[in-house]
């Protein structure tokens, strides 16, 4: 198990550099300069964009820009963005309130998904499944702009019982109706994946097995039945902090909060390349992890899987 | 017709809210802090490298320059006691006794000198080194001081221009003409972060927290024309104006500059009596380039003009913008003194199928158009696209052609086609003021080889008389070549008007005589809170 | 999914997989003993043809193919004759569901974006699947240096933002069809389903009957084929229902961004893009080409469900 988890992270490094090369040459195939837009309609003399053009080592050819932004990765630096912010500042800034955001909806989504699943499979065909049916539907075709400007309107603005946008240390209880909001298409997946699985796994042979041995339904139910669905859910899950990661520029939109999928969003517009370089290899070390995790949990849901080597 | 009307409505709205504010003398609190929206800066805060208006306000909130600008975009002296010329070429420009930074040092005329060389030089890549330009000394090619700045005592100094400018004092106010301290100059870019000024608000002890807001305080030494009468304002920076919206609906926010569209429907009566709704100096046009084939000589000029009038301007602006748009009349903005509605050949810019359908077929007898796409460019990331299909469609209900708008993901992918002339229809363009003159609407976008006549338009014409505006010997003489000029665009219509942007805000019932200025920035030092 | 071990699809060999106390004895009674070997697939079409919901939803689905396929037999208003006059105006004669805000008729611009729409949302669907699918069966399955390999791929695509990849994509490919747009989709979208079938594969490559078929000397790459992605297709199934509609969404998002389908072509997620302006005040030109999503949506859901159980067999069973 060590030595799989130690494999894994040496599987970081090639990983990084693949990653980070993509992107770096991704954001340099962006069409349009970067450096003339910054001014909008209002043009600056055609010396300056070329001074600060250089100042940002656009001029240079795409591979010198890189080993640049390696170059100066080593050495801490990663950078600065178009306004003369250290990347690493604006990361520090952006990935804790996301990180927060992210594990928030993350849990809102699983807990309900999974019980409204759960309760949804047992119950298959019945008023409950329709009903389960009929607002994952709703969640998956009306936009997160509408969700989002809803919830913020009744529960911000009519009710008051929430702050309307989130402040800018972005402490956990304001960001429970963000998560909400970004948890709700994640919702309807996971809600689809309990209901199936559980379904399947009912006429499972060691469900009969167990009821047969005289367990309370409870117990077959939450320890048989639950455990043995989850794999495609924890699957779903791990592949999901990414959406919710990157995926919010919505959300945030909406709550006016500073976390990396706008911040990304807007580097990519702007086209300032360590920013997004620097957020994207961060993101990928974050996917890398979050797998590892899935895998070592499936271990722990399913005494089959083993990882030998 | 009902342009006019509109444009009276909301004069005297504006009016009256102004009044009702003033009859309204309720305890109000010196120390309150104002709130409002902004947005983070898109560079550190060195006035000669603000731009953009999320640092502007900020900017022209610290910092007081020689003149201000009232709310109607007068000009009034700040720091400078007298700006005077006598051929429009050499200024003499004297300061006012008295005034200093936030960190004591005085205000003198090196202030102003030393910040202007600065912003002026090449390698010092200030985006405002342009409004330099026409000071003696400036190059756009090499590293050349400005020679036509003459210090002549601590509150004399004189400026000599390279061509006469009857207004020169009107761009005065501009950011770029903000004096520096003396302790600027030894780390510019610490200074940039933590500025200090010697306007009516200063930036309050780490108030800047980046990403997040701006906390400004009232400066207790300044004594200038704009002091304030709250304590302070936070700017706090949105990257989405319905998030701003709705801290305003909610109570978080005092003041609100600007209506998120998914608001035009509803914000008066979300606030009422408590919004405004006025032109603002941002003028919003499309350019056919001239370089398309059936766009350029005697067929582009009568197509252009078919187009102009195949657009139901008053309708797009009722519809899509809800009245917060305020169909185009010239070339300016109607908060500009000098703005017309009755300039020989207006009559383009109104909306008449049947002249539109006589126009484009002459067009067509030069060389049919048959059956080309008419399409309109635009950035999706700049929330263009409902006016951009509304103008597309009313140029395809009238003239029977296909018309429809062009998607660029973003700003620097569609500059970039415009700069290398590879469009293939007309673009989008818009302007917004920097200062409040017609010549800043004119002469930076249609002169031939100006840095946002991209387009490649050129009529000596338009430059010669241009040219006699700028040197006119009063500002009355300049006004009338100004609206000659642009007699001159309305029958060539290098760019085809379209309307001028309003200034849509809402405030809350905690605050009072909210009023907004030419820049559509609020006057915060009149607002009063509690 | 585990343990779906009674391996019924090979008939004779019940005894290898399972103890017979588990296995109920009417079960193996139903086993046609003296029939050829079926294949998993022919077994669940006999499933599915008898069950009504599979019946609702293919005609669901045909008549949605239908409206995509000639929209003109469905709607007689132009879609693209838009007058601002009659901007969110309520239905009258011959518009029967009103205008939206360009004052174009959202009833025809409904059924002439279906087009766009079902074409983007089912070929990405398609392609995501097959390719995902095919990938992440391999990877579970085999494990090893391949797993690891495309797994590692697999982020680092996942980690891309689509819009950047969109923006740098069509800035090469001048051609934006729904061809296009749903390879970009795809694209970005495949490391989803491959984790989802990675993950599944590995519960069932454990199970009894893999064992079992290993130990009658079947090939591995048939075991994987006839075996485990029958018994692993499940959970793909139901993502691949719910994506359905999520790159209807996305396209629209991609269109919006102005990087997608250009503006002229009409398509649900656009008229739904364009509508969240006025959701204050006309929440219906937003609610109703939402509904046309939620119907198709739906009607694959349905159809995802049946195709699930039938190629379950167990499930099969307990109908």
């Amino acid at each position: 198990m060590l030595w799989y988890a130690g494999k894994r992270f040496l599987q970081m490094i090639p990983v990084f550099f693949g990653a980070t090369f993509l992107i770096y040459f991704m954001v340099f195939a962006v069409p349009g300069d970067p450096i003339a837009a910054l001014y909008g309609d209002h043009p600056p003399a055609p010396g300056v964009i070329e001074a600060v053009r250089a100042e940002y080592n656009l001029d240079k050819p795409f591979i010198v820009q890189y080993l640049l932004y390696i170059g100066g990765l080593f050495q801490g630096d990663l950078g600065t963005t178009f306004s003369g912010r250290p990347v690493i500042d604006v990361m520090a800034q952006a990935f804790p309130i996301t990180a927060r955001l992210a594990l928030l909806a993350l849990a809102i989504e699983a807990f309900f998904g999974i019980i409204v699943g759960l309760v949804a499979g047992l119950r298959k065909g019945k008023l409950f499944d329709a009903s389960a049916l009929v607002i994952s539907l709703l969640l998956i075709s009306v936009p997160t702009f509408v969700v989002g400007f809803v919830l913020q309107y009744v529960f911000g603005i009519q009710l008051g019982w929430a702050r309307t946008t989130v402040s800018g240390a972005a402490p956990w209880g304001e960001l429970i109706l963000p998560a909400i909001v970004l948890a709700s298409v994640s919702f309807a997946y996971i809600v689809r994946l309990t209901r199936a699985s559980v379904a399947d796994n009912l006429g499972a042979d060691f469900v009969r097995t167990a009821t047969a041995k005289g367990l309370s339904r409870r117990r077959v139910v939450t320890v048989h039945v639950l455990r043995n669905s989850l794999v495609p859910v924890v699957t779903y899950l791990g592949v999901d902090i990414g959406s919710l990661m990157v995926g919010a520029i919505v959300t945030e939109g909406i709550f006016n909060i500073n976390g990396v999928g706008g911040t990304v969003y807007r580097a990519i517009r702007l086209g300032e390349g360590p920013t997004v370089v620097s957020f994207v290899a961060v993101m990928v070390i974050i996917f890398v992890l979050a797998n590892l995790l899935v895998d070592l949990l499936y271990a722990a849901l399913d005494p089959r899987i083993r990882y030998a080597k | 017709m009902g342009i006019s009307a509109i444009a009276l409505l909301s004069a005297s709205a504006l009016a009256l809210a102004g009044c009702s504010a003033s009859e309204a003398p309720a305890e109000s609190d010196t120390a309150a802090i104002i709130t409002t929206n902004g947005s983070e800066p898109q560079q550190s805060l060195i006035p000669t490298n603000t731009t953009e208006t999320g640092g502007g306000k900020i900017v022209t909130s610290i910092f007081a320059g020689l003149v201000s600008y009232t709310a109607d975009g007068d000009v009034v002296n700040e720091v400078a006691q007298s700006i005077e010329s006598e051929d429009g070429q050499v200024w003499n420009v004297t300061l006012n006794d008295g005034w200093t930074f936030t960190n004591g040092e005085a205000v003198t005329s090196d202030s102003f000198v030393k910040a202007w060389q600065y912003g002026a030089l090449l390698s010092n890549a200030q985006s405002s080194s342009y409004f330099f330009d026409n000071i003696e000394g400036f190059s756009y090619d090499e590293e050349s001081e400005l020679t036509g700045l003459d210090v002549v005592s601590d509150t004399e100094f004189t400026v000599t221009l390279i061509n006469p400018e009857a207004d020169f004092p009107l761009r005065l106010g501009y950011s770029a003409f903000m004096p520096l301290p003396e302790s600027a100059w030894e780390d510019l870019d610490a200074f940039g972060e933590n500025p200090v000024g010697n306007g009516p608000y200063m930036v309050a002890e780490d108030g800047w927290q980046h990403d997040v807001q701006i906390d400004l305080v009232t400066n207790p030494d300044y004594d200038g024309v704009r002091k304030a009468v709250n304590g302070g304002v936070s700017i706090i920076f949105y990257t989405s104006q319905d998030a701003a919206y709705a801290d305003a609906l909610g109570g978080n926010l005092d003041i609100l500059d600007a209506v998120p569209d998914s608001a035009f429907a509803t914000y008066e009566s979300d606030f009422p009596g408590r919004s405004v709704n006025q032109p603002a100096a941002i003028f919003q046009a499309f350019n056919m380039p001239y370089y398309l084939e059936h766009w350029s000589g005697e067929e582009g000029k009568l197509r252009r003009a078919a187009i102009s009038m195949s657009i139901d301007r008053a309708e797009i602006t009722d519809v899509i913008f809800q009245g917060t748009r305020t169909p185009a009349t010239d070339f300016t903005s109607p908060v500009i003194a000098g703005h017309s509605d009755n300039l020989a050949g207006a009559e383009v810019l109104d909306f008449n199928p049947d002249e539109a359908v006589k126009l484009w077929a002459e067009a067509d007898a030069i060389a049919p158009y048959g059956d080309t796409v008419f399409d309109l460019a635009y950035n999706a990331d700049g929330g263009h696209q409902a006016w951009v299909d509304a103008v597309a469609n009313s140029i395809s209900n009238t003239l029977d052609i296909e018309a429809v708008g062009k998607a660029y993901p973003t700003f620097a992918d569609a500059l970039n086609d415009r700069d290398a002339n590879a469009l293939t229809g007309g673009t989008r363009a818009g302007w917004q003021a920097d200062y409040p003159s017609l010549y800043n609407f004119l002469g930076p976008l249609y002169v031939d080889g100006a840095g946002s006549n991209k387009e490649g338009y050129s009529s000596p014409e338009f430059e010669k008389i241009l040219a006699e505006g700028a040197s006119a010997s009063s500002v009355e003489e300049a006004t009338a070549k100004y609206q000659e000029a642009q007699e001159v665009l309305l029958v060539d219509l290098p760019s085809i008007p379209l309307w001028y942007s309003n200034v849509t805000g809402v405030y809350s019932d905690t605050v009072d005589n909210v009023v907004f200025g030419w820049d559509s920035v609020p006057l915060y030092n009149e607002v009063t809170k509690g | 999914m585990p343990s779906n071990n009674t391996g019924r699809h090979r008939p004779g060999q019940e005894h290898f997989i399972a103890s017979l106390a588990e296995t109920p004895v009417a079960e193996i009674d139903q086993v046609d003993e003296t029939g050829k070997a079926r294949s998993t697939w022919t077994d669940a079409w006999e499933a599915m043809r008898r069950r009504p919901m599979f019946w609702v939803s293919a005609s669901l689905i045909f008549v949605i193919v239908i409206v995509a396929v000639f929209p003109g037999l469905f709607a007689s208003a132009d879609p693209r004759e838009c007058y601002l006059k009659f901007s969110n105006g309520d239905p009258q004669a011959g518009h029967p569901l009103g205008f939206n805000r360009q004052g174009c008729d959202v009833y025809s611009r409904i059924i002439f974006g279906t087009q766009a729409s079902v074409t983007i949302g089912l070929l990405t669907t398609v392609i995501v699947t097959l390719f995902g699918g095919v990938i992440g069966a391999l990877a579970g399955f085999y494990g090893g240096f391949l797993d690891s390999f495309v797994s590692r791929v697999g982020d680092v695509f996942f980690a891309i933002p689509t819009v950047l990849g969109a923006i740098v994509l069509f800035s090469v490919i001048s051609v934006r069809d729904a061809l296009t747009v749903s390879l970009v989709l795809s694209l970005f979208a495949w490391p989803q389903i491959a984790r989802i079938m990675r993950g599944a594969v590995l519960s069932a490559r454990n199970s009894d009957y893999v064992t079992a078929s290993a130990a009658l000397g079947v090939s591995r790459f048939k075991t994987l084929v006839r075996h485990v992605i029958p018994n692993s297709i499940a959970p793909v199934i139901v993502v691949a229902t719910v994506s359905l509609g999520i790159f209807i969404v996305a396209e629209a998002t991609l269109g919006f961004l102005g990087i997608g389908l250009p503006p002229t072509v009409m398509s649900w997620g656009n008229e739904i893009n364009q509508a969240q302006v006025t959701v204050r005040t006309h929440p219906q030109t937003l609610l109703l080409p939402s509904a046309a999503l939620s119907i198709t949506v739906l009607a694959f859901l349905m159809f995802g469900d049946v195709v699930r159980d039938a190629l379950d067999p167990e499930a099969r069973a307990r109908r």
